[in-house]
């Protein structure tokens, strides 16, 4: 039996792989969007392992709400994605500082 | 039904307050008879009441002292309307009520073209009722209220002739000037709060004693006598309201107002305030020697300096208004010389006889259609006989020539201060005595270049020339009538009997009068006997042979040689410039007060103002912020993970900061 702390460390470091994939990333928007989708799953690995060692299910009933959710932001994020590209002709993230002060 | 005393109090100054009510907010409904009828009968139900039924009252021992309508409290202190009425309250509310009841009639005819006049009246009998709850008040918050509303009225009638710039400026100068003294008046009652626990006279006045050894440190390392500090703050309020120098330069520039008014003002209410003011608080002044001192030194510089200002000017008005500028100086001079008698003494007779002379100079200036220069008039002896006469004795009495009213009153005033021993007796002495021959000249200059010698008017107003009307004319044979005789009758009741009682009160160490008396009653067993002998020997002093002496000279210079004048003034250019020129205290106030407040103020406005508030407070803020921003922006860089980055660090310390709390 695998215990808590395994999935629990998984999902940290799956968590920490995709903070760091969004801050080191300099160059391209779609890993951006990657780096979130495996953040949320790091965070889906979290309920399903206490929803399994806590005997809730309400985790795993959360789960399939994050991952529609999931799917309908990817596919909004992919759709900015092409508005940005048509717009800008780059989605360097770089290029992609209107918001500067 | 047998009507109580205080509901006849109450009615006294109510009648003029209704009056003026009528008069003031339907007389344009009901018209000008209705509304002079309204105000009159107000005035005449006061002055009647007061005469033949408070005075009477007072005089057989009975006195009141009694709230009549609590308005209000503040913490502990009541505050309150209440009336105090004895001897000295009796005679002034008497003395008011009269005159003015004299200025209201006299205004019917004066006034009688004016567009104003329901206004006119309105004010006055207003007036009447302000200066009644000032005598009649037994607590100094009520006095404030009368002193202040006697202020405003002042105010609106000096400038009554709105259109005119000059009344405009002379009605904001009177108000302004008093707000001077005010500021004192209320100091010192905030100082009697403070230290007596009590705006009520009776509470004041009994525990005073016990202030009198307290001291006070005003500036650091000075002790004050609390009671000094008060009473001069108190007489620097009586300054200002019956102008003695340095707050008389309101006084001439009243003159801008109706005649009537000048007649009002001058005789019976307001500038008479500050006289009554520091007689009622006799009690307080008796137990300072220094405020004595103050009241006697300024009463006497302004006796004899302003009775000199008024031997050059050329207005009728402001001859008369610097004659009262120096009685006044004579009554302050009274004050100060702990002869309080004698001080309301000459304030009733004056009231009388300077009332007359100001109707008078009305009536001649109404003759002469509003010309208002002495030196074109001359010879009305013959058109307008009874002006002509009352003149004379208005005249007679100012003078002090015995036995008129003016001689009992400024006589005694002139044996009290030689009497005194304060410290600036004997300024005050010389003051007052040089005072009499300077009353002489200028009195009976005004009524030889008025009246005598040779009309000097061109010949267009000559010819219409004729008597005022009986609504002019007699007022001032009623105010003649007193003028002459007031001053026999009152003199020994008044100054030399137990008239006062209670009311004022003279410590044995001031006891000026005392030696007067007993010469006085010396003098014989009857009163007519006594007031005899005290007339005939009026005859031989020194004051009346000053008199003489001012008669002889303006006789001399003014029908006999008329041209001398001319010559004199040539010779003595500086001094009759000095004189004209009012010795140049409007010209200082301009310079220093005026264009002092203007610097003061332009450099509060150029440094606090524009430098501080505008430019460090209000501006320094924008652009502190500004350049916080300017160097905050540099790390808002645009890029979406900087933010998430801020986020989940903050998201972060946040954690922590709830986890291990």
């Amino acid at each position: 039996m695998i215990p808590l702390e395994h999935y629990l460390v998984l999902g940290a470091i799956l968590f920490a792989l995709s903070v760091v994939g969004i801050f080191l990333n300099r160059k391209n928007l779609v890993i951006l969007l990657m780096s979130i989708e495996l953040m949320l799953l790091a965070v889906n690995t979290n309920f399903i392992a206490f929803s399994h060692f806590l005997g809730d299910i309400s985790g795993q009933v959360f789960v399939f709400f994050i991952l529609t959710v999931a799917a309908a932001e990817s596919a909004i994020g992919l759709a900015i994605l092409v508005v940005v590209f048509r717009n800008r002709a780059s989605i360097d993230v770089e290029d992609l500082d209107s918001l500067k002060g | 039904m047998p009507v109580s005393m205080e509901t006849i109090y109450l009615l006294i100054p109510l009648a003029c307050l209704v009056g003026a009510l009528v008069a003031g907010l339907f007389g344009w409904k009901i018209g000008r008879a209705a509304s002079h009828s309204a105000a009159i009968l107000g005035v005449a139900v006061a002055f009647v009441l007061s005469a033949f039924v408070v005075l009477p009252d007072v005089l057989v021992g009975h006195t009141f002292n009694g709230t009549v309508y609590q308005w209000g409290s503040s913490g502990d202190l009541p505050l309150e309307v209440g009336f105090l009425i004895d001897p000295l309250t009796a005679l002034m509310m008497t003395v008011v009520t009269f005159v003015s009841l004299m200025v209201h009639i006299y205004t019917i005819g004066y006034m009688h073209d004016d567009p104003g006049y329901q206004r006119f009246f309105s004010y006055i009998a207003l007036f009447t009722f302000a200066m009644l709850m000032l005598v009649m008040s037994n607590n100094f918050l009520q006095l404030f209220f009368g002193w202040e509303a006697v202020g405003v009225m002042s105010y609106l009638l000096i400038g009554f002739w709105h259109t005119r710039d000059t009344a405009t400026y002379a009605q904001l100068k009177a108000f302004l000037v008093n707000r001077v003294g005010d500021l004192g008046f209320l100091l010192g009652i905030a100082a009697i709060y403070l230290y007596f626990g009590s705006l009520d006279y009776g509470a004041v006045f009994a525990i005073a004693p016990q202030i009198a050894p307290k001291t006070l440190q005003v500036l650091p390392g000075v002790d004050w006598s609390v009671l000094t500090l008060v009473c001069v703050l108190l007489f620097i309020g009586a300054m200002g309201k019956s102008a003695q120098v340095p707050l008389h330069v309101w006084l001439p520039d009243s003159m801008e107002g109706p005649t009537p008014i000048s007649a009002l003002i001058h005789a019976a209410t307001m500038v008479t305030a500050g006289v009554f003011m520091v007689a009622r608080m006799s009690p307080l002044f008796e137990l300072s020697d220094t405020a004595l001192s103050v009241v006697l030194v300024i009463g006497a510089i302004t006796a004899f300096t302003m009775g000199l200002v008024g031997i050059v000017q050329n207005d009728i008005k402001r001859v008369i208004a610097y004659s009262t500028l120096s009685q006044l100086g004579y009554m302050m001079v009274a004050l100060g010389a702990s002869a309080y008698s004698v001080g309301i003494f000459h304030l009733a007779t004056h009231a009388f006889f300077k009332a007359l002379l100001f109707l008078g100079a009305g009536s001649v200036i109404l003759a002469l259609h509003h010309e208002q220069d002495i030196r074109k008039m001359g010879g009305l002896k013959k058109y307008m006989p009874v002006t002509f006469i009352t003149a004379w004795i208005g005249s007679l009495a100012l003078a002090g020539v015995p036995p008129f009213a003016g001689f009992f009153s400024k006589d005694l005033i002139i044996e009290a201060v030689h009497a005194s021993s304060l410290p600036g007796s004997g300024l005050a002495y010389a003051a007052v005595l040089g005072g009499v021959l300077v009353t002489s000249i200028y009195s009976f200059r005004l009524l030889f270049l008025v009246f005598h010698g040779k009309p000097r008017m061109d010949r267009d107003t000559l010819h219409h020339i004729k008597e005022s009307p009986l609504v002019v004319t007699v007022p001032l044979i009623l105010l003649a009538i007193p003028s002459v005789i007031v001053g026999a009758a009152m003199v020994e009741p008044v100054v030399f009997g137990q008239y006062f009682g209670n009311a004022i009160k003279v410590l044995p160490s001031h006891a000026a009068l005392a030696e007067l008396s007993e010469h006085y009653f010396a003098a014989g067993g009857r009163t007519f006997d006594r007031v005899g002998t005290f007339t005939v020997h009026g005859f031989w002093s020194w004051p009346f042979l000053l008199a003489l002496t001012g008669f002889g000279l303006a006789w001399f210079l003014y029908l006999h040689r008329p041209q001398l004048p001319e010559t004199i003034r040539q010779r003595f250019n500086a001094l009759y410039r000095l004189l004209l020129n009012k010795y140049y205290v409007d010209e200082f106030n301009e310079f220093v007060f005026a264009r002092g407040a203007r610097r003061l103020g332009q450099m509060l406005w150029r440094v606090g103002d524009v430098r501080l508030i505008d430019d460090l407070a209000v501006n320094g803020t924008a652009r502190l912020v500004g350049w916080t921003a300017a160097v905050l922006r540099h790390i808002q860089s645009g890029y979406v993970y900087h933010y998430a980055f801020a986020m989940i660090l903050g998201l972060f310390l946040l954690i922590t900061f709830f986890v291990h709390r």
